[in-house]
């Protein structure tokens, strides 16, 4: 392929990714109810997202899950993968294989059979938020084992002998030497479980309190209600979500650079 | 008791069997049996003889198979260019392709709706069109990530030893650069594929339609019929189970990939 046409592809490529979002974020600067129309410029969106009990409960549910939830599973999942990667071969494939199931199964499916289970076989109610919470550590978990699991196999096995030979007991050694060694592990996992937290519709739908809301949830009820003051408050969401996003990658591409760059 | 390094996986594992494995047992039995507990094969038969089941699973994979086909077609060249690109020891370029995975899918949706809606009025009166572009844009960072993965860690001295031996631009790519990313090509199926058969949400904000797999198990969730739903979740199961052997799943690299910034 020729240097121009590759570019074009890409640029459209880009437009087609980003157009969406961006016009988005245009019109929510603006009092318009639909996209295409001329209007003036406002902030009423943000007042409104801001400002509206029901929005911020729900921004705020959202995160608190997602946070609650990615600490839980983050120290289940990486537990789980120091406990696998030191067990006998068996009971490694064993714990591994198990963890793959949430991994390939499809959200639907995880989120019904767990709805099955907890609240109509054991009659959990879904107000409890146990379900719930349940339900996104399950979604989350395995991914956490996944990321520090290869951190483990790159560590050198004589470190946590030496450590005990020299007195340390299991559990110093374990904090003292293991940890450090596969702390970016574990970081990335967290990360990973609060992004797919964060995203998650169907667990959530199947799992979650009548009356509580994730953003999710929230967004594909609003589309189809009829309060367009909801419905353009939500671009403002996807836009302040949009520009959270980009700074994140920002300082984590830079904040990666300065590593390159010392070491 | 001395703490060994062993037992710390004992949560987990307990962890797992209890939300795991027995949620997965509880689906079965259920699909099995029906409101008084009786071993049944109606949920099973019933949707096998249901017109209206058989074919929202025909048009599910219909719409599973156009999505994946179209994210493939776009993808591989975006993932080829950015991965042999002078930019790709940098990785911003690719970052840019991943970011939207991370901005909330439903939102997302809503802006390709709202945009949709401007160019063609009414989404209803191009369902199947409307939900391949929905479902495009929802998953091609899917299906570009694992692609790129593969590209970008190619040796290039292969390239080069089958122009040494002759072969031009357009038999090297075929002959050693397409076959050595058919790893990527199968996770990103694999990762597009499946949403696709089962993410009714997409469908259903785009013009609240529900003729697809996963929106079965919500309409009977809905009604509170656990034994149906359980069938329609344990077919699907079947079908990713398949999927997930025919294309040897690696789709944890894919996911996991994406955060490693």
């Amino acid at each position: 392929m020729k240097k121009v046409p590759k570019i074009l592809f890409i640029i459209l490529v880009l437009i087609f990714l980003y157009a969406p979002i961006l016009i988005l974020a245009v019109y929510s600067f603006t009092d318009a109810t639909n996209i295409g129309q001329v209007r003036g410029f406002s902030l009423q969106n943000y007042v409104t997202l801001f400002g509206t009990p029901e929005l911020r409960d729900m921004i705020v549910g959202t995160v608190v899950l997602a946070l609650g939830s990615a600490a839980l599973a983050t120290i289940l999942g990486t537990m789980g993968a120091i406990g696998a990667f030191y067990s006998k071969k068996r009971v490694g494939t064993f714990i591994g294989t198990l963890n793959r199931v949430p991994v390939v199964n499809a959200d639907v499916v995880t989120g019904f059979s767990i709805c099955i289970l907890l609240v109509v076989v054991l009659g959990i109610g879904k107000e409890t938020y146990v379900p719930l919470v349940i339900g996104h550590v399950v979604l989350a978990a395995p991914f956490v084992f996944l990321s520090v699991l290869p951190k483990l196999k790159q560590m050198d096995p004589s470190l946590y002998e030496a450590a005990l030979d020299l007195g340390a007991t299991p559990a110093r050694a374990l904090r003292t030497i293991v940890l450090p060694q596969i702390a970016s592990g574990i970081v990335s996992g967290f990360a990973l479980a609060i992004t797919l937290s964060l995203d998650d519709y169907f667990i959530a739908t199947y799992t979650k309190p009548a009356m509580f809301d994730t953003i999710s949830t929230y967004v594909v009820n609003a589309t189809k209600g009829s309060q367009t003051t909801i419905k353009t408050a939500l671009w403002a969401l996807s836009t302040v979500i949009f520009v959270i996003v980009v700074l994140i990658v920002l300082i984590g591409n830079l904040r990666g650079k300065k590593k390159e760059g010392m070491a | 008791m001395r703490l060994s390094r062993k037992t710390l996986g004992i949560p987990y594992a307990v962890f797992l069997l209890l939300f795991v494995a027995a949620p997965l047992l509880v689906l079965i039995y259920f699909a099995f049996t029906n409101g008084s507990g009786q071993f049944t094969l109606a949920n099973f038969t019933g949707f096998f003889t249901d017109p209206n089941t058989l074919g929202t699973l025909f048009y599910s994979l219909c719409i599973a198979f156009v999505t994946t086909l179209v994210c493939l077609l776009i993808a591989y060249p975006t993932a080829y260019i950015l991965a042999r690109s002078r930019f790709r020891r940098s990785g911003v370029l690719i970052m840019l392709f991943v970011l939207p995975m991370w901005i909330n899918f439903t939102l997302r949706i809503t802006a390709m709706k709202e945009i949709l809606t401007m160019i063609e009025g009414n989404l209803a009166y191009w369902p199947f069109l409307n939900s391949v572009i929905g479902m495009t844009y929802d998953f091609l960072p899917f299906m570009i990530l694992p692609i790129y993965n593969t590209i970008v860690r190619l040796d290039d001295s292969l390239i080069e030893a089958a122009k040494d031996l002759g072969a031009n631009d357009r038999s090297a790519f075929f002959r050693v650069t397409l076959p050595l990313s058919a790893p990527g090509i199968l996770s990103g199926i694999a990762m597009v594929f499946l949403p696709a058969m089962t993410n009714y949400v997409v469908l259903d904000m785009l013009y609240n339609s529900t003729y697809i797999m996963g929106s079965l198990i919500g309409s009977y969730f809905s009604a509170y019929n656990w034994h149906g739903g359980s069938m329609i979740a344990l077919i699907l199961l079947a079908i990713i189970c398949i999927f997930t052997l025919l294309t040897g799943g690696d789709e944890e690299d894919t996911r996991t990939g994406g955060t490693h910034l």
